[in-house]
């Protein structure tokens, strides 16, 4: 039962990719932002993995929890709004990736 | 016929309201109770009989969530909007500075959001129903709901319209999904005209669809 | 994205612009259903332990659907607070049923017709 906190992976200002996984069990990543890219806009703070703890474990090691800022005219086709409104997700270190400007830019629209 | 045989001795049962005077037809609002009802009763004493839970916890936790209202988000904002410097100690420290007014948030850590006129916030549960409730108390329904849900964050601006809101063009809407720890309290915008009103005035301005931000605060 | 919605839970509808307005009629939560949260907040608190709030969402989302689909917010947490019971050992399914069974009969007794 380790008690040590892993090292985020991930910092202010980094792109990412969430991860395309759809595993069985309980997690907190929501299908409508799985494969999205998105931009590190603070740290929550590290905290258990809530899809061990569903099953009755502790969840340990804790892991980062990112506050992940989407842009809402990439995310949905024919977005109703500004091109500047976002959607923020908190995600957890794991389900996340490095990406780079170009797929931010490239958009999430597949 | 009293079905207090089972009670605990420290629980004197005098309050028709709680405990085990629940087989009273009248405590049954709208009827006889219904399976769930009749489940939930069964549960809870099953859980009295093994000394999981007693009957004075039970009923702490139900006042003590029927204490927790609005009331308490919109004296934080009121004070947040007289007092830069309160509103920065909230952003940096929920906790600590909701304590400032003797209002205990202990529980899931609370983030403070402010809305501009550049960028108005509004939160929401995608997978459950994850509220602020140390200062906003239970969620309404429809922050429950399938509709509200689903759509928020796809079409934030078509779900604000239908609580009455638009913003002005220049200003973005950012939606929140609690999907960890934290939930989300928005400091609405303060809204014009209300320099010379106290805190007091100030906080009946503050709903809790503001500090949800489905709407903006109320004008004077 | 028609990957992730193999596995998609029931409950992890963000985004699908379900076409109907939202019912925003205020509705005041009976004593049933204040009991219901108490109780749910009491098992999950970290000093109690009898389950935690993961597992509890855990038993919520994946009731069976027609179950989900079919009963409001605080019946289906009566139901995931019931089946996390059994599950923990903290009761059985037969001290339930023989409870139940002895509520309606206190009722019937009570005059309360059910």
């Amino acid at each position: 039962m380790s008690t040590e906190t892993i090292p985020p992976r991930f910092g202010i200002g980094d792109t990412v990719r969430v991860k395309s996984l759809s595993p069985e069990g309980h997690m907190r990543t929501p299908w409508y932002i799985r494969g999205k890219v998105g931009v590190i806009g603070g740290l929550m703070g590290s905290y258990w993995n809530p899809e061990e703890s569903a099953m009755g474990r502790d969840g340990k090691p804790d892991r980062m929890v990112y506050h992940v800022h989407f842009d809402q005219a990439r995310l949905w086709p024919d977005y109703n709004g500004r091109e500047t409104d976002q959607l923020v997700v908190d995600l957890q270190d794991h389900w996340l990736d490095i990406a780079s400007p170009q797929e931010l830019e490239a958009g999430n629209l597949s | 016929m009293s079905p207090h045989d089972h009670e605990h001795g420290d629980d004197h049962g005098h309050d028709h309201v709680y405990g085990d005077d629940d087989l009273l037809a009248e405590v049954f609002e709208g009827g006889p109770p219904d399976d769930y009802e009749i489940l939930e009763i069964a549960l809870r004493e099953l859980l009295f009989d093994k000394g999981v839970i007693t009957p004075a916890e039970l009923r702490a936790k139900i006042v003590e969530w029927d204490g927790k209202t609005p009331e308490n988000g919109a004296r934080i904002v009121a004070h947040a909007w007289v007092d830069p410097a309160y509103k920065q100690r909230l952003k940096d420290d929920f906790y600590s500075a909701a304590a400032e007014l003797d209002i205990d948030t202990a529980g899931p850590q609370l983030v403070a959001v402010e809305s501009t006129d550049d960028v108005h916030h509004v939160f929401c549960c995608t997978l459950c129903s994850c509220y602020p409730r140390a200062v906003l108390g239970i969620p309404p329904e429809w922050y429950k709901s399938k509709e509200y849900r689903s759509r928020i964050v796809v079409d934030p601006r078509s779900v604000l319209s239908e609580f009455g809101t638009t913003l002005p063009d220049h200003t973005d809407v950012r939606v929140i999904d609690n999907t960890a720890e934290s939930r989300y309290f928005v400091i609405p915008k303060r809204p014009e005209g209300t320099e010379g009103l106290s805190e007091e005035e100030l906080a009946k301005l503050v709903t809790r669809d503001s500090i949800i931000g489905v709407t903006e605060a109320l004008k004077p | 994205m028609s990957e992730a919605e193999t596995n998609r839970g029931q409950h992890d509808i963000g985004g699908l612009n379900v076409d109907s307005l939202i019912d925003r009629s205020e509705h005041r939560l009976s004593l049933s259903e204040r009991r219901v949260d108490a109780m749910m907040n009491l098992l999950f608190a970290p000093d109690r332990k009898i389950f935690n709030i993961d597992e509890m969402r855990r038993a919520i989302e994946t009731l069976p659907s027609d179950l989900y689909e079919n009963y409001n917010y605080y019946e289906r947490w009566t139901l995931a607070m019931e089946k996390l019971l059994i599950g923990k050992g903290i009761m059985t399914a037969d001290e339930i049923t023989a409870k139940v069974a002895d509520v309606r009969a206190r009722l019937k007794e009570a005059g309360v017709s059910a």
